[in-house]
């Protein structure tokens, strides 16, 4: 057996298996580049590029989410891998986190500056854990979390993700079991090993 | 194309490619015949070099890729194209079974897990002696030197143990255990006398010798990304390994998109002649002829060959006379798994991408029964750093992701191998009414766990949960993943192997009771599972089957 079937449950985001779970049961398309475009509009594109920056801003220590584009991988991940109803569910939620942004601010998320769409974030992230946390397994997933794992996803395994915030090395060149660790070092990027 | 060989070998993966290096290389023509398309050591290997970011999807399944194999089970967006899909290669679930295959050359060999235990001799002996199947015809004395010859020529890595359970063999230096691994490991001998947690014996060349050398085969790099076909060879497979063997001695041919409708069967000399195939390109029907054949098809695909080869001799199928060819259908169980936390030991990290992992050798119904059940489990266990895990309260914004790019704490986890127990009425038979594209009758799967196989899951998970409390782990997750049989890929048994021919296919040397120079070496041979993965003993069976075959030929005998 292939041990990463073995071991297939060990999941990519802390604190959940979501990604390997059930959003991916229902029918989907796998697509190009422009089919995606029917689903998402450049607006929306360039609009979760700033969602994911937010969650995972530029730092001193290395770039953020939109440098390495991760709005479009998520767009790509929405369109390939969710079924109907949870694409139905993210799009849905792309709105609510607008109407939020606009009850909250009185303007759109693209309108804020860092701080305000960062406060927003807080806000429905402290919404979508209480509400994963009390859900049933049947219920619907929170649409800030598929976003927020999605976001995690493409930014860690995206070559500025890996190499720059993480530590990835194409070829080892042997296995070392026992290397000493000083807080503070970044984490060796092995989803591969995971997914 | 010739269509007269010494030897013909029906399937080119892990057992046919043994056969073939083994037949070519005592001097006889063999034809190897591959169902699916040519696959070449390194040229066809798309996605060997390819850096994370280089997948649309990161390696994630889409939705398509799971529709197109939802009874038989994908690959990864890494490795797909090795493993085939549902239209393509239908067959009738009588009861859940996921029948994963690869059909090409190399087979599964370019998939597999590379675990590389030897039998013990409690294995050989457990159901005779327990009374939950029949005896094998062969012991571990029998085979020792053919895991020897099969161990020096593959490349095996791994610790001399000195375990009864799991004996050693010839082995190239072993991958390391972390800090964490070599902590559970202590803790489990300070506290068990029957239980031992050793590294795992796997094919990966950590120290290529000379023999690997001449292979073409090189030095494992720690990639972790066996799955995808090796550049630099390092893991085995029929493809890096034993077929350019054979081909380079220029006594083998071999024949990609042919699928095997039958063995031919002559009334007169009371002997297989030959073999009925269908190319796939052409949908032409070829025979081709030889001195002997050896199926090695994969077990259950061996087994719908023998019973798709009907003959005035043997209207049930090749052999047949004793009716239990297609019957005591096993696999592995691996439907235990635990996961757990162990805190501390955050100075400690690992360098590269272990492919390896630790084993804790069977402790269960070894030289005397001491559970409810029969039968025994190997536990496969590692430890390992977890990713993304935030140590901020706020989970977002920058300290937040600054936070995610550390290593997180230490998880150890466990799964099962366990046996499980040869019925008759775990069967494959020919379905009556289908058939697939090429005129072949489908294959009907009637496979299923039983109350055995229920009782070795809570033992282990009880068992697990226990070593794993010893060792100072904590927020233990034990659990039953009900998976169906079939995705553990250790299919066996339907042309067993045995002793008396009333209740048995095979003899101790993989040949046909009834049609003496037909040899079935793949894992339908099992008589029973074992616990220990399965394809490096089929390995060794048909290194010494080949040898049998061949010394027989030059008596005159075949």
């Amino acid at each position: 057996m292939e041990r990463r079937e073995a071991i297939a449950r060990v999941s990519i985001l802390a604190g959940g298996t979501i990604l390997g779970a059930g959003i991916f049961l229902e029918k989907g398309c796998t697509s190009g580049p422009e089919e995606v475009l029917s689903l998402f509009d450049p607006q929306q594109i360039d609009l979760l590029n700033e969602i994911s920056e937010t969650i995972l801003p530029e730092t001193k220590a290395s770039p953020g989410a939109k440098a390495a584009n991760v709005g479009e991988f998520i767009a790509i991940m929405v369109y390939d891998c969710y079924g109907p109803s949870d694409q139905a569910l993210f799009m849905e939620g792309m709105a609510l986190l607008e109407k939020a942004c606009k009850i909250k601010y009185r303007k759109g998320f693209m309108r804020c500056d860092p701080v305000k769409r960062e406060a927003l974030l807080v806000q429905i992230d402290t919404e979508q854990k209480a509400y994963m946390d009390e859900k049933g397994d049947e219920a619907p997933l929170h649409y800030f979390r598929m976003i927020k794992e999605l976001t995690l996803l493409g930014y860690f395994t995206s070559e500025i993700g890996a190499t720059q915030a993480m530590r990835y090395v194409a070829i080892p060149g042997e296995y070392i079991g026992v290397v000493p660790y000083r807080e503070g070092e970044r984490a060796w990027c092995t989803f591969d090993y995971f997914n | 194309m010739e269509n007269r060989f010494d030897a013909i070998v029906i399937g080119s993966g892990i057992s046919g490619g043994w056969a073939a290096k083994e037949l070519c290389d005592k001097g006889l023509k063999t034809l190897v015949l591959e169902r699916g398309r040519n696959i070449e050591h390194i040229k066809d290997y798309p996605t060997a070099n390819l850096d994370p970011w280089k997948f649309r999807h990161r390696g994630m399944k889409t939705w398509a890729l799971r529709e197109e194999s939802k009874y038989s089970g994908s690959g990864h967006e890494d490795n797909h194209f090795f493993y085939i899909t549902d239209d393509d290669h239908p067959y009738v679930q009588e009861k859940p079974f996921k029948w994963k295959r690869g059909y090409q050359v190399g087979g599964r060999s370019l998939t597999w897990g590379n675990a590389c235990q030897r039998w013990s001799e409690y294995e050989f002996t457990a159901p005779a002696r327990y009374n939950y199947g029949i005896e094998w015809p062969l012991g571990y004395r029998d085979i020792d030197p053919w895991y020897t010859h099969v161990e020096r020529f593959a490349g095996i890595c791994g610790n001399l143990d000195g375990l009864d359970a799991m004996p050693d063999g010839e082995f190239l230096p072993p991958f390391d255990l972390n800090i964490v691994e070599l902590e559970v490991q202590k803790k489990i001998h300070a506290h068990y006398r029957d239980r031992h947690m050793v590294q795992g014996r796997f094919s990966f060349l950590t120290e290529p010798e000379e023999i690997h050398r001449q292979q073409g085969r090189g030095k494992c790099m720690a990639r972790n990304l066996c799955g995808r076909g090796c550049f630099f060879g390092a893991y085995f497979s029929s493809v890096s390994s034993t077929l350019p063997w054979a081909h380079k001695t220029g006594n083998m041919t071999l024949r990609p998109f042919s699928v095997v409708h039958s063995i031919i069967y002559d009334e007169k000399s009371g002997k297989a002649v030959g073999v009925r195939v269908v190319d796939t390109n052409t949908n032409e029907i070829l025979d081709y002829f030889s001195r002997i054949i050896f199926v090695n098809a994969s077990a259950l695909n061996s087994t719908l060959i023998l019973l798709n080869s009907v003959s005035n001799r043997f209207p049930n199928g090749l052999g047949n006379d004793s009716g239990v060819l297609g019957k005591y259908i096993c696999f592995h169980n691996y439907r235990g798994q635990i996961y757990a936390k162990m805190d501390g030991f955050r100075d400690s990290y690992y360098y590269g991408r272990n492919p390896s992992e630790a084993i804790i050798a069977n402790y269960r119904n070894l030289s005397r029964q001491d559970t409810d059940y029969v039968g025994g489990f190997t536990t496969f266990t590692g430890a390992y750093r977890t990713l993304l895990e935030p140590s901020t309260l706020q989970e977002i914004g920058g300290a937040y992701k600054d936070s995610l790019t550390e290593p997180g704490g230490w998880e150890v986890y466990m799964y099962m191998q366990g046996e499980t127990i040869p019925k008759e009425t775990n069967h494959v038979r020919l379905s009556t009414d289908k058939m697939d594209k090429w005129g072949v009758p489908l294959l009907v799967i009637s496979v299923e766990y039983d109350e055995n196989d229920e009782k070795m899951v809570r033992d282990f998970l009880k068992q697990g949960t226990e070593m794993l409390k010893v060792a100072g782990c904590h927020s233990i997750d034990a659990y039953d993943s009900h998976g169906a049989p079939g995705s553990e890929i250790h299919e066996m048994g339907g042309v067993r192997m045995g002793k008396d021919p009333k209740n048995s296919m095979l003899n101790e040397w993989n040949q046909l009771h009834h049609c003496k120079n037909v040899f079935v070496t793949d894992g339908a041979c099992m008589t029973s599972t074992g616990n220990q993965s399965p394809s490096f003993l089929y390995m060794a069976l048909t290194a010494r089957a080949v040898d049998h075959a061949v010394r027989e030929m030059k008596k005159g005998n075949l």
